[in-house]
């Protein structure tokens, strides 16, 4: 009896996960900043999701957002500029058994890591990206971005910039493969926290972009959006995300959507006055690269030498104890 | 050459009556270079691997050369599209592709002119060319052949022409794919090679093929091998012995593909690069079934940063490349040095700067993989230079990696990469293949970066160990693994990575001399060179000549014991396939020479006053041309 309580106990507490079992250091991001809003909602998803923080890896690139593993008590990866979706596939395809998260930013992503960003999405691997788009360039010190809006007054932009802001989530419902995108603000923290949590239970690669605040470099960007909750657009759907009554309440502009419809979410995806929130699209069915890859083979150190020796046979001449006596006269065709 | 030739049925294949035997002249050589050329797609490639395969199953010493176009499909008849193979043969060992070639087979006399502009071909050697362009439809192609003809012949090459088309013609329908076949018969029959090992030859090639494939190809092999027999009054032959050990036949990329099954490593990432992707190409065919996977990248960096991922999570991984690839790698290269990831990056060389000659060899990129990447970057830096080395080096480098925690760049070349040449069969070793990843509990205080003060050895945490959480990161880091700008800290860091270099050296064997241990030359090559500099070092020692060579496999670090070598001989001298300045160049002197790779690294290292050697023609250094080199550099000395 002591024994199975004591076992019980054990259980209960490694079953038991605080928040702060995923805290690592106090973030050095700017107070106000949406990152730690991010951070917060992530954190209560691994203890609501009992992670376990040495199955759970967070990659990221370089930016403001990018320091987002440090403030993990997980393992890590903080990388280098927009190469974190490369990085983190490798660890998912290495180790299918952990848990993998990407964070970067709208420069890391959009601009340098570009290329990844539209590859990602087509290998559709298991991992969970969020985009932490605050549509500046932080930690260079303000200089416009991609998705930064047409007339974007910047350190390289002092006139205002001159081109249309990159949309990334159209860009990622145009890409093949595409399985899951969502988009969450970082200003309503329960919705954010729904759309992680869904973001993470999706099997394939689950893009998400946050719209999130830069209080240092543009800090009056999103005001309408805040104070103005008509311009915030819930979307819902029995098989997406469903408003709490609080919520209801408050952002009455919700828009029934099924994130099913890829035209749909496409069309959505493209608005951004009102602002739409919620999930746009999800598709189960698209299958994942590292499941395309995996034979099922267990790699013994048998298995592998039968498999090097097939090849050996391949290429191999016998020798032979006596040299090959050469006829003389080669025989007639 | 056809997969589904169509047989011309009723016609006679020879007409001629065979000579006396006797009459045949037999005469017997040590070595001989072979090559057959074509219009790409005309099958000169394949002849001439079959040959290569042949030669090596009677025992002779092998070597083949492909010869490439840089284009997938140049015109017909160019002489820049010159495209087949060029196999030198041996009684003995052959270690590299030797001097000019001294038979050649040509299906057309534009893409000969090509060779003999390039100095391929040896004065006066034999040349058997197809005869059909001379009664071409096509003035200009009939007046083109006859001219070069006749300029041939008057420059004193032995132009035998023949009717291979026609031959061919009278046996399948389309002539041009088949001509090959023909001409290996020819070939087998001038060198006196097995006839029915030629046929076994075909069958394998065609396994997967149709019987009728085999059947008609069979067929024109034999026409080949008759029509020879019937119409020359020569023969060579080039003893062979069967070495007592079973052997492999494969080229260089090959060997290193087979290296990284060999290896145990699971992940290949890599993007399409000339000359390193058929490496890729054989290794995605091969891999799954030893459990590994190949994964094309969308480019050059997220082939490098994949594998980084993957090394990360514990199973070290390797990506393969070529010059420009390797160029885009170098961040993710030093993000892999300081997060301390093992892993390993195949660079086979080819000609630059930029896009350069990509399917030439050269030896051009030592420098970048050495100091590449900003900042202080220490990594590994081999090279192979055989075959065979291309299969081990690899092992090593994996090995390397995950016992240092270091980058390992395996160098080799567009030379090695398409060349073949047989080697023992490697006899497989449990300890080639990398160990379990390491899930266990890290003990309580232990640091991600607990780097031993002596060594700068830490042991690395892998995802899914318990205890080992922390986040790597490529920002300057403490032994924690924790941001820190600290000057001391960051001195001391960058003190441990290098620390590394030095432990690993204390591990190296001195490289052995090749020839005597003292006297008037020293010559010091890397790569795929050390073929050909030692033959011709062997041919020099022969003449009464005091000069020896020294090849080197590891370039960073440089093993130990190399400068009390250096110190044994008068001079020392560097042979290298990348630039350095011509002294004879009016405005080059001492104080603005540019030298060779290596032999800037030895003279800095070693304050020894090192000359180099070198030559960036985009093919292999010939074991003459580095006889010549020794010869004028011992006349100057003396």
């Amino acid at each position: 009896m002591t024994t199975a309580a004591t076992e019980c106990m054990l259980r209960m507490y490694e079953d038991q996960h605080k928040l702060e079992d995923y805290q690592s250091g106090v973030p050095r991001w700017c107070s106000g900043c949406g990152d730690n809003a991010v951070l917060t909602a992530v954190q209560r998803l691994c203890r609501d999701e009992k992670l376990r923080p040495e199955k759970t890896v967070f990659v990221s690139g370089i930016g403001c957002s990018s320091r987002f593993p440090h403030y993990m008590k997980t393992y890590g990866f903080h990388g280098i500029h927009g190469r974190a979706l490369p990085i983190a596939e490798g660890v998912k395809m290495a180790r299918p058994d952990l848990d993998v998260f990407v964070n970067t930013g709208d420069g890391d992503c959009c601009s340098i890591g570009a290329a990844h960003w539209i590859h990602a999405i087509r290998y559709n691997m298991n991992i969970t990206v969020f985009l932490h788009d605050n549509q500046i360039y932080g930690l260079t010190k303000m200089q416009a971005s991609p998705t930064s809006p047409r007339g974007t007054k910047s350190n390289t932009t002092p006139r205002g910039s001159h081109l249309d802001a990159l949309k990334p989530l159209t860009v990622t419902l145009g890409v093949q493969n595409v399985s899951f995108v969502a988009q969450a603000v970082d200003w309503i923290p329960e919705v954010l926290f729904d759309i992680v949590k869904a973001a993470y239970h999706h099997k394939g690669l689950s893009f998400v972009r946050i719209v999130q605040r830069c209080p240092e470099w543009l800090p009056h960007q999103f005001e309408p959006w805040m104070q103005d909750p008509q311009k915030i657009q819930l979307l819902h759907h029995d098989q997406g995300l469903r408003i709490s009554p609080a919520m209801a309440k408050i952002y009455k502009n919700q828009l029934q959507h099924d994130p099913s419809n890829i035209d749909r979410a496409r069309e959505i995806a493209s608005y951004d006055d009102p602002l739409p929130v919620g999930i746009l699209y999800r598709n189960p069915e698209v299958p994942c690269y590292e499941d395309l890859h995996n034979t099922g083979q267990l790699r013994t150190n048998e298995y592998i030498q039968a498999g090097l020796e097939a090849q050996f046979d391949k290429f191999t001449i016998e020798g032979s104890k006596k040299s090959r006596s050469r006829p003389a006269e080669s025989p007639a065709p | 050459m056809s997969d589904t030739p169509t047989l011309k049925s009723g016609t006679p294949a020879f007409k001629k009556a065979r000579p006396p035997a006797e009459k045949k002249t037999v005469t017997t050589l040590t070595v001989n270079v072979i090559e057959v050329i074509s219009d790409s797609g005309e099958g000169a490639q394949r002849c001439g691997q079959s040959l290569g395969a042949i030669a090596a199953k009677m025992g002779n010493g092998v070597w083949t050369e492909e010869i490439i176009p840089a284009e997938i499909r140049p015109p017909a008849r160019s002489v820049a599209g010159a495209s087949g193979n060029r196999i030198r043969l041996g009684s003995h060992r052959i270690t590299n592709g030797g001097n000019e070639t001294d038979f050649v087979v040509a299906f057309n006399e534009q893409v000969l002119i090509g060779r003999v502009k390039a100095g391929e071909l040896k004065p006066g050697c034999i040349i058997l060319l197809e005869a059909i362009w001379r009664e071409s439809a096509d003035a200009k192609i009939a007046a083109s052949y006859v001219q070069t003809y006749d300029s041939l012949v008057a420059e004193g090459y032995k132009v035998y022409e023949i009717p291979m088309e026609r031959e061919c013609l009278a046996l399948v329908a389309d002539a041009k794919r088949g001509k090959n076949m023909f001409a290996l018969g020819m070939i087998c029959n001038l060198y006196s090679l097995d006839l029915q090992l030629a046929r076994d030859q075909i069958a394998l090639t065609f396994s997967k093929k149709d019987e009728s494939v085999i059947k008609t190809n069979v067929m024109l092999l034999d026409a080949g091998y008759q029509w020879a027999e019937d119409h020359f009054d020569f023969k060579f032959r080039i003893p062979a012995e069967m070495p007592t050990e079973p052997q492999i036949v494969v080229n260089g990329n090959t060997a290193l593909a087979l290296g990284v099954l060999a290896s145990g490593m699971e992940i290949c990432a890599m993007y399409p690069i000339t000359p390193a992707t058929s490496a890729s190409h054989y290794l995605s065919d091969v891999y799954e079934k030893v459990g590994g996977m190949v994964h094309q990248a969308e480019d050059e960096i997220a082939a490098c940063a994949f594998a980084i991922g993957a090394s990360y999570a514990g199973k070290c991984a390797v990506t393969i490349t070529s010059g420009p690839g390797y160029s885009l790698k170098q961040e993710a290269i030093g993000l892999a040095v300081m997060a301390e990831i093992p892993l390993v990056v195949i660079n086979v060389q080819r000609g630059g700067p930029s896009t350069g000659q990509p399917t030439k060899t050269e030896q051009g990129d030592l420098m970048a993989a050495i100091f590449g990447s900003h900042g202080d970057a220490p990594k590994v830096v081999m090279a192979a230079d055989t075959i065979e080395d291309c299969f081990y080096s690899v092992i090593t480098a994996r090995k390397i990696a995950e016992t240092f925690n270091m980058v390992v760049v395996v160098l080799t070349d567009a030379g090695l990469a398409s060349s073949q040449q047989p080697f023992p069969r490697p006899k497989f070793r449990p300890d080639w293949l990398a160990p379990p990843v390491d899930q266990s509990v890290i003990p309580a205080g232990m640091k991600p970066y607990d780097w031993d003060p002596v060594t700068g050895l830490a042991r690395r945490f892998i995802p899914g160990q318990p205890n080992g959480m922390h986040t790597v990161t490529g920002l300057a880091h403490d032994s924690a693994s924790h941001v820190a700008y600290d000057p001391q800290i960051n001195a001391h860091s960058i003190r441990m990575r290098s620390l590394k270099l030095a432990a690993l050296q204390k591990t190296l064997k001195t490289p052995p001399v090749f020839g005597g241990e003292t006297g008037d030359l020293l010559i010091v090559g890397w790569g795929s060179t050390r073929g050909a500099i030692e033959e011709a070092v062997e041919l020099m020692r022969a003449e009464g000549c005091k000069v020896s060579s020294l090849h080197l496999r590891f370039l960073q670090p440089l093993p130990g014991g190399i400068k009390e070598i250096m110190q044994r001989f008068k001079n020392v001298m560097t042979i290298e396939s990348n630039w350095s300045d011509r002294p004879e160049d009016e405005i080059i002197d001492e104080t603005n020479r540019r030298y060779s790779a290596v032999a800037i690294l030895l003279r800095a290292r070693y304050l020894i006053d090192v000359d180099c050697w070198s030559e960036v023609r985009g093919q292999p250094i010939k074991p003459d041309t580095i006889r010549s080199v020794i010869r004028e550099k011992l006349r100057k000395k003396s």
